[in-house]
C-alpha cells in the first residue's frame, strides 16, 4: 500500500516538473485553457488505460482496443449518418453496447479457449479494425454528415467542464469503486497475484477473465463515439496505434505487467504524463513525428525502472530481515 | 455426544501415469482433531484437495452430515464449511494482510453492498490478536517471513469461521515456540466443537495433539484407530510398511580427502557465514525446517543463484562459479528438490532428459551425436532402473519414482564427484526410495562426495555419515553419525544452541 | 528395447494422418487447387515463381521467430525493425553509399535491434512482450523522427536485384533461393543440434533447463539477435522490391509472421512447433492470399481472415487433442499408470 502511494507521488512530482520544465522554454503553455484543453484530450485515454489495465492486471493485455473504440464509432456514425432522429443517448448506450460485445468475444476466447490473451487481441485487432472498412466500405464519415447534436456532444459543457471530462470523471470514479469496495474488483487482483491461489479461494478464473475484457471492451465502445464526435469524422484508421498508448499509460502508472498490482490513480496520472508531452510538442516546437518515439522510449524505460525498483526493494526486505 | 460430520468413502484419483487414490476411506467427527499420517507422496495432499473441491475423485462419495455431497470447485467446499491451510504457497505475494485474509469472501456492508474495509480492518486485528501475532495489516504479504505467512493462512482460515479446518504440515516452517502456540489454537478450536484434520509426518506431534488417527500409504487406506490405542512404533509400522533398517541400506565407507569447502559463504537475509568440509566418499546430511535456507546454499554453490560473500575451494583450489554450468565443469551436479519444475522436463522424452546436462559433449562438429546419446540413454537408464516401454516416452507419463530415476540417472550421466541431492525422496513410493538410498550408498562407495538435503529425520539419520543442521540461515550443530540423535537435530533445527 | 524404439518409429498410418503437418499440407493442396479454378493461369511456372514475391520476406522473420516463439517468447516489433533498418538504408543511400553498403547497413541495424530487446528481456526478466511493445514504437518512432511524412526513393540501381532479381535464366526469384537457404540452415540448427535441443528444453520448462546448465538468457537473446538479423535482410528485401521506404512500410507484418508461425503447429506456450510445419504455413499463407488477390479481395478484409486463421490456428489443435485422447489415450494412460506403479513397488 505504502509502496503504490509513493509511486504515485513521485508520478505527481514528476508531472508538475515535466510542467515546469515546459513552461520554461514556452511560458504560454502555462494557463488555464490550455491545461483545459489537455484534460479534454487526454480524457478518452483515461477511460481506456483504466479498461486496459484491468486486463493487465489479471497478467493479461489489449491489443484490440483502438480496433474496438475505431469500430464502435463507426458503426454510431453511420447510424448517426443514415438515421439522425435517433436520440444522441440512444446512440451513446448502444456504443457502449457494442464495445462490450466486441469485448465479450475477446473475453469467451481467451477465458474458454484458453488462448493466450496477447494473441487473443493481436488477431481481433486486425479482426475489427477490418470490419470497420467492411462497414463503412472504406469510406469515411465527416462532420458534415453527422447531426449536431451527435458532433457537438462531447463538447457541452457543463459549469465550464466538457462533458467529455465529465464522462471520463464518473468512468474514473465508478472504476475505482468497483476495484476497490467490490469483491469481483478485488478478485482482479487476485487472479493476477496467484492463480494457484485464486483457485483455492474458489475465485472464478475465466468469469474474471471474461470480465475485464468485456468491460474493457464497453469502455472502447463508449469512447470509439466520444473520439468520433470529438474529431468530427470516423475514418477506417480512426485511433490507430492507440493501444500503445493506453499500455504506456499502465506501465508508467506502475502497473506490473505480470499482473496483480497496479491503481487507477497512477493510470490517471500515467496518462496524464502522455497527454501533457503529446499537447507540449507542438508549444516547444518539437515535430508532432516525435511521439510515437517518445511514447516508445518511455514505455521501454518504465518498465526498466518498474523492474529495477522492484528487485532493488526485495532486496531491501531481505536485508532487513533478521538472521 | 460427537457425531460423524464428514465421511469418505472408496475415494480414488487418478493422474496420467500416477494412481494418487486408490479406494481410499476416511472419517471424522466434530470436536476431533484427526491426524493424517503418511510419508511424503502417501496422498495426503491428494486427499485433502479432493475434500476441498480442487481435485475431483475419480470415484467414490462424499458425505457431509450423512448428506452424499459433491464438490465441483473450492466454493463449494468453503460454503460447506471445510477450509484448508494448504502445503503450497496459496498467497498473494503483492497484497496485504487483511486482503489475504479476506480474498474471496471480502465482508461487504449489506448483502449487495460494497465492501466494508472498517470491518474487515477490524476482524483482521481480532485475529491477528487472537493469534498473538504482531504486524501490520496492510503490509504487502511478500514482506514476510516464512513463519509469519503460515499465520496469516491459519488467520484466512479462521476467518472463514470454518466447521472443519484441514491443516497440511502446518509445523514443518514453525519453531518450538510457535508450534506450542499452534497447538493451543487448535486446543481452543476442538474445545469449540470443530473438527480439525491434522496432517503430519511427524510422529511426536501426531500423539502430542491428535486423538484418532488414519494412515494412508502408496495411496492405499492402512488403517484408522484411537491415538490412546496405539504406540509410535506401530503407526511407522503402518506408515512404512516395513522396517527402517531396510530403509536405509547404508554402507560404512572410510571418507577421503575434502573435495569441497565452503567459508563463510553469506547472503543477506537467506544464510549467513556457513562454513562446512565435504570428504570424498562421505554422505554429508543437511537437515533444517522449510525456509532454513539448505536448498538457497546448495543453489549458490552450483552457480543457480549469484553469487553472495564467501570462498568455495574444490579440492583445494578456490574456484568463482558464475553458472550451473561452470558448476558442473568442476565435477559437481545438484538434483534439485522439485523434481517436476526444477528437475525434469516433463514434455520431452527420457532420452533427451537424460542427455540434456552433457548436450554439448555430444555434438560432432555441431551436429548432436544420435548413436552416443542412444549408447548414454542405455547406460544409465538400465543403471537406474527405470521403468519405461521405450527411451521415447515422455517423462510425463512415468510415475513420480520413475521420473526421480530419470533425474539421477540424468545427472550421473555427467559423472560427477561432488552430488548434491536435495530432498531426492520426496513424494516418491518406498519401492523406489529404498532403490534410491542403495544408489547413494553405492555411488559413496565408488568415492563421490554427497550432500543430502533433507527434511525426513529417519532417511538424514539412516544415511548420512555427518548431519549439519540449519535454523534460519545458520548453521547450528554438526554432528557425526554416532553421536546424533533425533532429539539433539530437532532441538538445532528449531534454534536452541547448545 | 531397441527393438520397442524402432517399432515406436515406423509410421502410423493414423497418427500421420491424425498429424498438423498433414493437414495442412492437404488444406495447402487444396488451396492450390481453388486457385487453379479461378484462374488457369496460376500454375504456370513463372506465376507461380513470381507469387512467391508477396510472401518471402515475411517467411524469412518468420524462421527465427520459430526459435523465439518455441522458447515461450515472443516478438511483435519485426516489423518496425524492417522500418528502422528501410529507413537507415534510405539515409545512407542519399548519402551516396552503394549496394553493399545498404546491405551491411540493413542488417547490422536489425542486428542492433533485435539484440536491443534481447539484453533487456534477458537481463531484466521482463516479459517479452512488454518490451517488444515498447520497442515496436520507439523503433518505428524513430523512422518518423527521421522520415517524417517524407520517403526515399533513391536507391542504386544494383540494389534492385535482390527484391527484383532472379537467379540467372532460371526464372526463380533471389528471394526465394535465400529463403530456401535460409529455412535449411535453421531447421538444421533445430533438429540436428544441440542448440535446438536447448531451444525446446528451454520452452518446455526454463527453469530445469537452467539447472541442467543451459545458459538460458545467452540462447534466448541469441534468438531475439537472429530475429531481428533477419528482419534485416527482409527489410532490404523488401525496400529493393518496392524501390521506397516510408516510415509506415510494414505496417501490420508483426500480425502475418506470427500467424504464420503459429499456423505452422508451434505452440504458442512454447516447447513444441518444427520448421516443416511452418515451410507448408508459409506456402498456404501466402497461396491463400494471393487466391483472394484473384477474386479481389480489398487488404483489409484479408487482414480478417488472417486474424481468424491466427485464432483458429490455435483453438483448433486444442479441440483435436482433446478428442484424440478421449478417443485414444484416455483408457491407455490410466492403463500404464496401474502397470508402472505396480511395478515400481
Amino acid at each position: 500500500m505504502n509502496l503504490i502511494k509513493r509511486r504515485e507521488f513521485t508520478l505527481l512530482i514528476l508531472i508538475i516538473i515535466q510542467i515546469l520544465l515546459i513552461t520554461l522554454r514556452a511560458p504560454r503553455f502555462f494557463n488555464i485553457s490550455n491545461f483545459r484543453d489537455i484534460l479534454d484530450d487526454t480524457a478518452i485515454l483515461f477511460m481506456v488505460a483504466i479498461g486496459q489495465m484491468l486486463v493487465i492486471l489479471t497478467s493479461g493485455i489489449d491489443l484490440s482496443v483502438a480496433s474496438s473504440l475505431a469500430f464502435s464509432g463507426m458503426s454510431v456514425a453511420l447510424l448517426n449518418q443514415y438515421h439522425p432522429e435517433i436520440s444522441v443517448f440512444i446512440i451513446l448506450f448502444l456504443s457502449i453496447i457494442i464495445g462490450f460485445i466486441l469485448g465479450s468475444f475477446n473475453g469467451l476466447l481467451v477465458a474458454y479457449g484458453n488462448i493466450p490473451p496477447i494473441i487473443t487481441t493481436l488477431g481481433t485487432m486486425s479482426i475489427y479494425r477490418g470490419l470497420v472498412f467492411v462497414l463503412s466500405k472504406g469510406t469515411w464519415v465527416s462532420a458534415h454528415e453527422m447531426t449536431d447534436s451527435f458532433r457537438l456532444f462531447p463538447r457541452i459543457h457543463v459549469f465550464g467542464i466538457s462533458s467529455l471530462l465529465i464522462i471520463s470523471l464518473v468512468v474514473i470514479i465508478l472504476f475505482s469503486i468497483f476495484l476497490y469496495y467490490t469483491r469481483t474488483g478485488r478478485e482482479i487482483y487476485g487472479v493476477g497475484g496467484n492463480i494457484t491461489a485464486a483457485q483455492y479461494v474458489g475465485i472464478n478464473l475465466r468469469k474474471i477473465r471474461y470480465l475485464v475484457f468485456a468491460l474493457g471492451g464497453g469502455i472502447c465502445g463508449l469512447s470509439g463515439f466520444l473520439w468520433v464526435a470529438r474529431y468530427a469524422s470516423a475514418q477506417s484508421d480512426t485511433a490507430i496505434g492507440f493501444e500503445l498508448q493506453t499500455i504506456a499509460a499502465c506501465v508508467i502508472g506502475g502497473t506490473s505487467i505480470a499482473g496483480g498490482s497496479g491503481s487507477i490513480m497512477g493510470v490517471v496520472l500515467g496518462a496524464l504524463f502522455l497527454g501533457i508531452i503529446k499537447n507540449a510538442l507542438p508549444v516547444i516546437n518539437v515535430s508532432p513525428f516525435w511521439q510515437m518515439f517518445i511514447q516508445g522510449f518511455i514505455i521501454i524505460v518504465a518498465i526498466i525502472i518498474n523492474t529495477v525498483m522492484s528487485q532493488r526493494n526485495q532486496q531491501l526486505i531481505l536485508k532487513k530481515r533478521e538472521l | 455426544m460427537k457425531e460423524e460430520i464428514l465421511v469418505l468413502k472408496k475415494i480414488s484419483k487418478y493422474f496420467p501415469g500416477i494412481r494418487a487414490l486408490d479406494e481410499v476411506d476416511f472419517k471424522i467427527r466434530t470436536g476431533e482433531v484427526h491426524a493424517l499420517v503418511g510419508e511424503n507422496g502417501a496422498g495426503k495432499s491428494t486427499l485433502v484437495k479432493i475434500m476441498t473441491g480442487i481435485y475431483q475423485p475419480s470415484s467414490g462419495d462424499i458425505y457431509l452430515n450423512g448428506a452424499k455431497v459433491v464438490f465441483p470447485s473450492p466454493i463449494h467446499s468453503q460454503k460447506a464449511g471445510i477450509s484448508a491451510i494448504h502445503q503450497e504457497a496459496t498467497m498473494f505475494p503483492e497484497l496485504s494482510v487483511l486482503e489475504n485474509i479476506f480474498m474471496g469472501h471480502h465482508i461487504k456492508k449489506s448483502e449487495r453492498g460494497l465492501l466494508d474495509w472498517v470491518e474487515m480492518r477490524k476482524r483482521t486485528k481480532e485475529l491477528l490478536d487472537r493469534l498473538e501475532m504482531d504486524i501490520e495489516v496492510d503490509i504487502p504479504v511478500k514482506n514476510l517471513s516464512v513463519a509469519q505467512r503460515h499465520m496469516v493462512e491459519i488467520a484466512k482460515a479462521l476467518s472463514r469461521d470454518a466447521r472443519i479446518v484441514i491443516m497440511d504440515e502446518p509445523t514443518s516452517a514453525l519453531t518450538l515456540k510457535e508450534v506450542e502456540y499452534l497447538y493451543r489454537i487448535i486446543r481452543k478450536l476442538r474445545a469449540q466443537g470443530r473438527a480439525i484434520i491434522f496432517i503430519s509426518h511427524k510422529f511426536e506431534e501426531v500423539f502430542e495433539i491428535a486423538e484418532h488417527f488414519t494412515v494412508l500409504r502408496d495411496g492405499k487406506f492402512i488403517g484408522e484407530g484411537e491415538i490412546k490405542d496405539t504406540s509410535p512404533d506401530k503407526i511407522i509400522k503402518m506408515v512404512v510398511g516395513r522396517t527402517l533398517d531396510k530403509m536405509f541400506p547404508k554402507v560404512e565407507t572410510k571418507p577421503g580427502p575434502v573435495v569441497l569447502k565452503v567459508e563463510g559463504l553469506s547472503k543477506p537475509g537467506v544464510f549467513k557465514d556457513v562454513s562446512f568440509e565435504l570428504h570424498q566418499g562421505e554422505i554429508l546430511g543437511f537437515f533444517g525446517l522449510i525456509g532454513a535456507g539448505r536448498s538457497e546454499i546448495m543453489q549458490t554453490i552450483f552457480g543457480i543463484d549469484p553469487k553472495g560473500e564467501g570462498e568455495i575451494f574444490i579440492k583445494g583450489e578456490q574456484v568463482n562459479i558464475r553458472n550451473p554450468k561452470e558448476a558442473m565443469d568442476k565435477g559437481m551436479a545438484y538434483i534439485p528438490e522439485d523434481r517436476q519444475l526444477q528437475g525434469a522436463i516433463l514434455e520431452m522424452t527420457i532420452k533427451d532428459n537424460i542427455t540434456l546436462p552433457i548436450v554439448d559433449k555430444l555434438s560432432r562438429v555441431i551436429f548432436l551425436n544420435q548413436p552416443k546419446e542412444w549408447e548414454i540413454t542405455e547406460k544409465y537408464g538400465k543403471d537406474m532402473d527405470i521403468k519405461a516401454a521405450t527411451w521415447q516416452q515422455l517423462v510425463l507419463a512415468l510415475s513420480g519414482g520413475n521420473q526421480q530415476k530419470v533425474v539421477l540417472a540424468k545427472w550421473l550421466a555427467t559423472i560427477p564427484e561432488i552430488l548434491i541431492m536435495d530432498e531426492p525422496t520426496k513424494g516418491i513410493d518406498v519401492g523406489t526410495k529404498v532403490a534410491v538410498h542403495s544408489i547413494m550408498s553405492k555411488l559413496a562407495k565408488e568415492g563421490i562426495a554427497i550432500i543430502l538435503i533433507s527434511s525426513e529425520l529417519p532417511e538424514i539419520i539412516g544415511m548420512s555419515d555427518r548431519i549439519i543442521v540449519m535454523h534460519e540461515g545458520i548453521i547450528t550443530n554438526c554432528l557425526d553419525r554416532k553421536e546424533a540423535s533425533s532429539e539433539k537435530i530437532i532441538k538445532a533445527a528449531t534454534g536452541i544452541l547448545e | 528395447m531397441a527393438d520397442k524404439n524402432k517399432r515406436l518409429r515406423k509410421l502410423n498410418i493414423t497418427e500421420w494422418l491424425m498429424r498438423w503437418e498433414t493437414m495442412l499440407f492437404f488444406i495447402l493442396v487444396l488451396i492450390i487447387i481453388i486457385n487453379s479454378r479461378i484462374s488457369p493461369y496460376f500454375l504456370n511456372y513463372v506465376n507461380i515463381m513470381n507469387t512467391t514475391f508477396n510472401f518471402t520476406e515475411k517467411a524469412i522473420i518468420a524462421l527465427p521467430m520459430i526459435f523465439v516463439i518455441i522458447c515461450g517468447d515472443i516478438d511483435i516489433s519485426v516489423a518496425s525493425i524492417i522500418a528502422l533498418c528501410s529507413v537507415f538504408m534510405g539515409l545512407a543511400s542519399t548519402f551516396g553509399v552503394q549496394t553493399g553498403g545498404l546491405v551491411l547497413i540493413g542488417c547490422l541495424t536489425g542486428i542492433a535491434a533485435g539484440f536491443f530487446n534481447g539484453i533487456i528481456i534477458t537481463r531484466l526478466n521482463v516479459p517479452a512482450i512488454a518490451v517488444t511493445i515498447g520497442s515496436m514504437s520507439l523503433f518505428r518512432g524513430i523512422a518518423y523522427v527521421i522520415l517524417g511524412d517524407k520517403a526515399f526513393t533513391k536507391y542504386p540501381s544494383s540494389f534492385a536485384f535482390f527484391g527484383q532479381g532472379y537467379l540467372g535464366n532460371s526464372g526463380i526469384p533471389f528471394q526465394l533461393v535465400l529463403f530456401a537457404v535460409l529455412a535449411i540452415f535453421f531447421a538444421i540448427i533445430l533438429h540436428r543440434t544441440t542448440l535446438g535441443r536447448k531451444i525446446y528444453a528451454i520452452g518446455n520448462n526454463p527453469i530445469a533447463s537452467r539447472f541442467s546448465g543451459i545458459p538460458v538468457a545467452n540462447v534466448r537473446l541469441l534468438n531475439f539477435t537472429l530475429t531481428g538479423f533477419c528482419s534485416g535482410i527482409a527489410s532490404i528485401l523488401l525496400t529493393s522490391r518496392i524501390g521506397s521506404t516510408r516510415p509506415n512500410i510494414a505496417e501490420g507484418w508483426e500480425l502475418e509472421v506470427i500467424t504464420t508461425v503459429v499456423l505452422g503447429g508451434v505452440a504458442i506456450t512454447g516447447g513444441k512447433g518444427n520448421i516443416l510445419g511452418v515451410i507448408i504455413s508459409i506456402f498456404l499463407l501466402g497461396f491463400l492470399r494471393f487466391g483472394m488477390g484473384l477474386v479481389n479481395v480489398p487488404g483489409k478484409v484479408m487482414s480478417i481472415v488472417s486474424g481468424f486463421l491466427l485464432i483458429i490456428a490455435i483453438l483448433l489443435p486444442e479441440f483435436i487433442r482433446n478428442i484424440r485422447e478421449r478417443v485414444f489415450l484416455g483408457k491407455e494412460k490410466i492403463r500404464r499408470g496401474y502397470k508402472d506403479e505396480t511395478s515400481g513397488v
